[in-house]
């Protein structure tokens, strides 16, 4: 019976819809081995480090990342002054101050990321209407993960014949409808790396989805590291548990 | 306290003599006559009651945190996981607690369901674990409407929704339940104390689930009554060091979730803040609702969808009752353990259809299944009361015992008795 169970417990596991990336694109994706998953998953930062110029260069003209702080920085390696020449770029809406008057400052560390837009209408009335979501959960937010942006950023094609395509839409074979209102973002040295990485287009995009994948996921060294600790822990425990189970059973033989 | 007779020394007896916790321990925890043969199904009870303490603990950390506001309580969930000292940690254990918390509850149903816990003298233990379920499905669906993503709201929306099919007063009990005329703040903090609530009713009900168990004890495998002192041993060591290996391997699969797979239970849509102008393409509920959402929509009648929903439920309250054969264990039941299985993959079949869209060979799917479903209970259950024939059962628990240390098989099965 406990086979059954066990059996049953992995049918359900395997058939689970949310897992065998349910896009509601028929395209398979293309599947890139990050080197943050697995259980010993970590962030290559330099790559991080990278992505953020993409983001900051390329990405940030019309879409935000909110949830995160230009402190957090510090966790993908740059320095507390780099951090705070970083914020100094932006301006942010502060008060109000003695007099009863809003100012305007730069950024502090501690502020979070300044948004592109100051209200969805005003993103909208920019973008043909649409709205650019926000990229801080975006990793997280989509059947696919990582794999899914990374595909997204190169499935850029022209559109097929007989295709019914809306007036300033862009072929994407894997977005949802196929028809996405975002131009394709990069290509070849839109950006320069500090590191002389050479900016191709694919090593663009990789770096610019890993760095989505830390904001989406800040703790995630942490918690795998944690979970290592603690399973290597349980398990231990487990494995003497069964041993005393064993002795004190034997007692009724 | 009368009982003892020569005043004994010492602080603990002291209180003892007033108080008397540790004769109840004692009496509950330590000698406890439990049946010699439970196996691992058994573990799950306790599993459940160290479950909710978990969820409990978590929770009350994660309220001190969380803001139940439409404007900031995406944004304070969010919080929660980057600023919050191990916020993450509490976050990913509340949430796939919740999980974890279903499918354990889940098998110790099935487990009842195999062995015949529900039978006399355990009705009452049984109807309150089936209040226990309720209460559960009420906090777990108003804790998934806590983060207020895109599933947050619109599952809200849709399940709310399902009372307006209710004739005449169906609106009435919709606007009562939002708080207004759309699933909005005043939902959500309303959500929020319910949530906060219910938890400590479960407490409650457990404890009048744990009174009534100790009332006649643990049923076990075979189905058998305690007859003597020989089938049974003291509840310490031998089953508390049993159900600490279990949490040992329940707590490797619990953190596996956790650390390793936090969303994968969970659905991508979430992580989008709500948005009443925007549906998304499929609302599905969390997975340990989708058998009860197939069966809603296999029906084509909304009002009849919203019935069977909740009977599919409440149906197990009257288990008792529907099933009357006198052998508990499905161990000597040879045609009831056949339906068993098959209502077991039906309960998975339901949850797989329900997690598609409602179209095509679905429906179909869903229709046959949501039949079997009731007509398990309803049919086969009392038929099989009526003319199922079972093999002679062993004498006593132990004579069991012996006898499938002896001899892997069942019991000789050739003579069989008609009810």
């Amino acid at each position: 019976m406990l086979n059954k169970i066990l059996y049953l417990f992995l049918f359900l596991i395997f058939t689970h819809p949310h897992n065998a990336g349910s896009a509601s694109s028929d395209v398979d994706l293309i599947e890139q081995n990050w080197p943050f998953n697995g259980i010993f998953g970590r962030f290559d930062k330099a790559s991080l480090q990278r992505g953020f110029k993409v983001y900051s260069e390329v990405c940030a003209a019309c879409h935000g990342i909110r949830h995160i702080s230009y402190r957090d920085l510090g966790d993908i390696g740059y320095s507390a002054d780099e951090i705070k020449a970083i914020a100094g770029e932006y301006e942010v809406i502060d008060g109000p101050n003695d007099e009863g008057d809003m100012f305007t400052r730069d950024a502090k560390m501690s502020d979070k990321f300044v948004e592109p837009y100051e209200n969805e209408k005003i993103a909208r009335l920019a973008n043909n209407g649409v709205y650019p979501p926000d990229l801080s959960l975006i990793v997280k937010a989509r059947a696919g993960g990582a794999d899914y942006i990374y595909s997204l950023l190169n499935g850029y094609k022209d559109f097929p014949e007989n295709f019914e395509a809306s007036e300033g839409m862009y072929y994407n074979e894997y977005y949802p409808g196929k028809q996405i209102a975002m131009p394709s973002p990069i290509m070849d040295e839109i950006v320069e790396f500090d590191d002389g990485t050479e900016a191709t287009h694919l090593q663009i995009a990789r770096d610019v989805t890993s760095f989505l994948a830390w904001t989406a996921e800040p703790e995630l060294e942490v918690r795998k590291s944690l979970g290592v600790k603690t399973l290597f822990f349980l398990i231990l425990l487990t494995i003497m548990l069964l041993g005393v189970k064993r002795k004190v059973w034997k007692n009724l033989d | 306290m009368k009982d003892n007779k020569t005043e004994k020394k010492g602080f603990t007896n002291w209180i003892d003599e007033r108080l008397p916790i540790f004769t109840f321990i004692n009496h509950n925890l330590r000698d406890y006559p439990t049946p010699k043969n439970l196996n691992y199904f058994w573990n799950f009870g306790s599993l459940a009651g160290i479950t909710l303490v978990i969820m409990i603990v978590t929770g009350i950390l994660l309220a001190m945190q969380y803001t139940a506001n439409t404007e900031i309580a995406f944004d304070s969930v969010e919080r929660i996981m980057r600023d919050v000292n191990n916020g993450w940690l509490l976050r990913y254990i509340h949430m796939n607690g919740a999980s974890m918390f279903f499918i354990i509850v889940y098998i110790h149903i099935f487990r009842g369901l195999y062995y015949g816990s529900y039978k006399y003298p355990r009705e009452i233990l049984w109807m309150l674990g089936v209040v226990i379920l309720l209460l559960m499905m009420a906090t777990a669906f108003m804790g998934y409407v806590l983060p207020w993503g895109q599933m947050s709201f619109w599952g809200a929306t849709v399940i709310t929704n399902l009372f307006s099919a209710f004739p005449i007063i169906g609106d009435y009990i919709v606007t009562f339940l939002w708080g207004g005329f759309s699933v909005d703040n005043p939902t959500l903090s309303r959500f929020f104390v319910l949530h906060y609530l219910l938890p400590f009713a479960i407490v409650g009900v457990v404890a009048l689930h744990l009174v009534a168990l100790h009332q006649f004890g643990s049923n076990n495998p075979t189905g058998l009554d305690v007859k003597s002192e020989g089938d049974t041993i003291p509840f310490h060591p031998y089953y508390t060091v049993k159900d600490y290996l279990g949490l040992g391997v329940y707590l490797i699969v619990f953190a596996g979730l956790v650390f390793f797979a936090p969303n994968f239970l969970g659905h991508p849509d979430n992580y989008i803040p709500a948005n009443p102008l925007q549906t998304p393409a499929h609302i599905v509920p969390e997975w340990y609702f989708l058998p009860f959402y197939a069966i809603l929509r296999a029906v084509p009648d909304k009002l009849l969808g919203v019935l069977l929903m909740f009977a599919a439920v409440l149906i197990l309250f009257f288990l008792p009752w529907l099933d009357r054969h006198r052998v508990r264990s499905a161990n000597f039941r040879p045609f009831y353990r056949q339906f068993y299985w098959l209502f077991i993959i039906n309960c998975f079949v339901l949850g797989w259809v329900g997690a598609m869209p409602a179209e095509g060979i679905y429906v179909l799917i869903s229709r046959v299944a949501t039949l079997y479903y009731f007509g398990f209970f309803l049919i086969i259950m009392p038929l099989l009361s009526k003319f199922e024939n079972t093999p002679a059962l062993p004498s006593s628990i132990s004579a069991a015992v012996i006898s499938e240390k002896f001899d892997s098989k069942e019991p000789a099965g050739s003579e069989t008795y008609v009810k």
